[in-house]
């Protein structure tokens, strides 16, 4: 890491460490941004990657450092106003935004209060509001309220606030965790457009696929350690995954042929006005069919549909070569369907209530003792069996669901579905915010299943994760099945082109 | 796999300390109460008045676990005490139309069956509206509270009916044991309530659609129907208090007992439910409300107005909250001390 003296830096911190309690967060790290500069700062949850931003912007101090050096200026001591003054900012996943005041008014907010409250011209709000839009080539309608834009337009929103505040170094964390492929492609555009006009990003992601696209080094944390910082010219996924989590990942296409399993599952036909038509797949006992496309699609609905959330207009549906028309939720889980809903923190578990709780939702009938009352004894013994069996790591059951990482929490919504002994298991995006190394292991879950029989549709609009743990894929736009593909016969760039076109 | 099955019950009896924890502060500051109240008045710790706390807990107990389990379901239940006048008075009207003073004790069967009856439409008809058409339970019930309000009135002219048999001043002033029958009406009902509420799949239903009645569905819950049943019990329990109020008063009029309805809301935050539902317990809010009676029997004996009593619940009632967020406050520093 030796740099030419000459060049600039937005950033520079030698040899930082932080500890809370007993917890070492960071330890004699070292993290260097050159200005203008998109760098990507990689690590599993809880590596420290928030903390050594917080630190850079003055929420945190650190223990001990022997340099922190913003923009050539050595920093003694920052608060976060401060940080912000120099143009320092962060934009974290949650934008920080005001839902109900128009475009405008977030994009010139600090200007309205904070840091140089002064009187509310609006004219030239808007003005100077529509500039840094015209600067980021976005075209949105400023009088806009925040909460009518979709979330992309958000964080476009987030990036022209941060530009207001004549930000030159700029920490994105996570931005493109919930959007589609477009958008995110869009948003990369606007990254490359603020690093040419000299504005150093700090990309933060789990998508490992983006992350090797836009960065142009990328420094890897892990436990609170710097394991190195690396060009991303001639990095693989696979080995930026290594490197995060210290395990050799598999990603290998690892598709089988079952021509002797039995049909499970079978669509006929099946529509479903203005969402999706003429259906028709069949997935067999121990297979793992992918479903990608891009979102809107069609392919939650038609998830909606299997599950008797909604109704179908025509088409018929075939469970086990009988019929099937389930009437509700519970009608399509008494089948033997179970549904891994894409919106883990709102649909897919009770945030507020327990591990324990969480795992036996689905199952009350099994948990009854001949009184009608639910048996303690059953429900531990249930829970203990499936936090075993899938390796969650938790404290207590008794503790709240909301104090585990987005890995162990999908794992629980598994071990709920699993505990219904499903024959059917239907995953709709089911690592949306689960980092690298618990995505191989909820994807190992997933493999065992199939050998044992499961029939599993695995929903995805991550071209490599369908690659990567389907036997057959299926390929739908607009609502139609356009394209059935063998992983061992498409490479995921050659998919990825046919389904971004 | 042995070193688990070995900590189980450590696993068990940590487990228990969560809510356990909630119930011994409440009952350090019962304790204290008591002593202080003891020390203030030599006729606190006597028979006659515990006697009579015992007589007068039991209706705003009931009138409080049919708050609280509607509450535990992401709602709340503003028609508690007129769903009780009302079923009061299908109790009385039964009892007239069999003459009264004179009427046997079938009649009184009878017409408690009606007022249980009566309760459990007010109850169900509210869980419909608020299920199936999805108004917020605070207007539903508002509505319902003054659908009955008015209805009561109606039907009684705005007076009273009295004059009921002798027996039925068992039911609210008789003892058993030295045991008011009030309060044994009241401990049999509310441990029916914590064993429907903490131990029956039912039960467990009303806690997780509290929490997120979409992610309750989506796990295969039937969480509508949830809501109805759970507003339905909670008019049954009203109805019971109903027919205590009758017992106790030997008269049922409408408006009776209206101050009470705050003060069940009261109880059950003050016993720790969470007001945004998918938490709360049956044994914390039992407790706040032996508190409560505490503190207003004390202020009563050591000579302080009725009214002074009632500020000073309020007051205290702020002083628990100081004191929780204190405790909540010190948790969030803890968790954002983590790199999470």
């Amino acid at each position: 890491m030796t740099t030419a003296p000459a060049e600039r830096f937005a950033l520079r911190l030698h040899k930082v460490s932080k500890a809370f309690g007993g917890v070492q967060a960071l330890n004699e790290v070292d993290f260097e941004v050159r200005a203008g500069e998109v760098h990507c700062l990689a690590g599993e949850n809880g590596c420290g990657k928030s903390t050594l931003i917080k630190t850079v912007t003055g929420v945190h101090q650190p223990e001990s450092a022997e340099l922190i050096e913003l923009f050539g200026e050595k920093i003694e001591r920052i608060n976060p106003v401060q940080a912000r003054e120099k143009g320092v900012s962060v934009i974290w996943q949650d934008l920080a935004l005001f839902p109900h005041m128009s475009v405008a008014e977030n994009i010139a907010f600090d200007d309205l209060v904070g840091l140089r409250p002064r009187s509310v011209r609006y004219r030239e709000m808007i003005t100077r509001a529509g500039e840094v839009l015209d600067r980021l080539g976005v075209r949105i309608a400023l009088s806009a309220p925040l909460n009518d834009l979709p979330i992309a337009q958000r964080q476009v929103v987030a990036i022209a606030r941060a530009l207001m505040n004549d930000a030159k170094l700029i920490f994105m964390d996570e931005p493109t965790a919930s959007l589609t492929q477009s958008e995110t492609d869009r948003l990369l555009d606007i990254v490359r457009k603020l690093s040419a006009d000299g504005v150093a990003i700090v990309f933060v992601s789990h998508r490992l696929a983006e992350v090797l696209e836009i960065a142009e080094r990328v420094t890897v944390v892990r436990d609170g350690n710097l394991v190195g910082v690396y060009p991303t010219d001639g990095m693989t996924q696979a080995r930026l995954g290594e490197l995060m989590t210290g395990h050799h990942i598999e990603n290998d296409v690892a598709a089988r042929d079952l021509p002797d399993a039995p049909v499970v599952f079978e669509t006929r036909g099946l529509s479903r006005h203005g969402e999706f038509e003429d259906v028709s797949l069949t997935i067999k006992a121990g297979e793992v069919l992918g479903l990608t496309g891009l979102i809107g699609a069609g392919r939650t609905e038609l998830a909606h549909v299997m599950m008797g959330m909604r109704k179908a207009d025509a088409g018929t549906m075939l469970l086990n070569g009988a019929d099937y028309h389930p009437g509700s939720i519970r009608h399509a889980i008494r089948k033997g369907l179970a549904y891994v809903s894409e919106d883990r923190l709102a649909l897919g578990l009770l945030q507020k209530q327990s591990i324990e709780d969480n795992t036996v939702i689905s199952v009350l009938g099994k948990l009854t003792a001949a009184t009608g009352l639910i048996s303690d004894t059953r429900k531990a013994e249930l829970v203990r069996h499936w936090i075993r069996e899938l390796g969650v790591k938790i404290g207590q059951p008794s503790d709240a669901i909301s104090t585990l990482s987005g890995g162990n929490q999908q794992k629980v919504v598994l071990a709920k579905w699993l505990a219904t002994k499903p024959r059917l298991l239907i995953l709709d995006s089911p690592t949306v915010g689960v980092d690298v190394g618990a995505r191989a292991g909820i994807f190992r879950i997933v493999r065992e299943l199939a050998e044992e029989g499961l029939a599993i549709l695995l929903i995805s609009d991550e071209v490599t994760e369908v690659m990567h743990n389907s036997d057959r894929i299926l390929h739908m736009a607009d609502g139609r099945i356009v394209q059935n593909y063998d992983p061992r016969t498409i490479s995921v760039p050659q998919l990825e082109e046919r389904i971004y076109a | 796999m042995m070193s688990e099955t070995k900590r189980q019950p450590a696993f068990k009896g940590l487990k228990a300390t969560g809510p356990m924890g909630e119930n011994l502060s409440l009952l350090a500051m019962l304790a204290l109460l008591v002593v202080v109240f003891s020390i203030a008045s030599p006729r606190f710790l006597t028979g006659a008045n515990l006697g009579s706390m015992g007589f007068q807990m039991p209706l705003l107990g009931l009138l409080t676990l049919a708050m609280l389990a509607p509450i535990v379901s992401g709602g709340l239940n503003l028609a508690i005490v007129y769903t009780a006048n009302i079923s009061g008075l299908a109790l009385a009207w039964t009892i007239m139309q069999f003459g009264g003073a004179e009427a046997g004790i079938g009649a009184f069967v009878l017409g408690c069956v009606l007022a249980l009856f009566v309760g459990a439409i007010a109850g169900a008809a509210m869980g419909a509206v608020v299920a199936y058409v999805g108004a917020h339970p605070i207007l539903v019930s508002l509505a319902m509270m003054i659908f009955l309000r008015g209805l009561g009135e109606f039907l009684t002219r705005g007076g009273d009916i009295s004059g009921f048999p002798d027996y039925m001043r068992v039911l609210g002033h008789g003892s058993l044991w030295s045991v008011p029958v009030p309060l044994i009406l009241f401990a049999v009902i509310a441990f029916g309530w914590h064993v429907l509420l903490r131990r029956t799949p039912h039960g467990f239903s009303v806690y997780m659609t509290g929490s997120n009645l979409k992610a309750a569905e989506y796990a295969g819950l039937n969480a509508k129907r949830t809501l109805v049943l759970i507003y339905t019990l909670s008019g049954v329990l009203c109805a019971i208090a109903g027919i205590l109020m009758a017992a106790r008063f030997n008269s049922v009029r409408v408006g009776h007992g209206e101050a009470m309805l705050l003060i069940t809301v009261l109880a059950c935050f003050l016993g720790g439910i969470d007001p945004f539902g998918g938490h709360g317990r049956v044994m914390p809010v039992i407790i706040a409300l032996v508190i409560l009676q505490v503190l207003s029997s004390g202020l009563n004996l050591v000579g302080a107005n009725q009214h002074l009593a009632t500020a000073v619940w309020g007051l205290f009632l702020i002083g628990v909250m100081v004191l929780r967020s204190g405790q909540i406050q010190r948790y969030i520093g803890l968790i954002s001390g983590k790199d999470k």
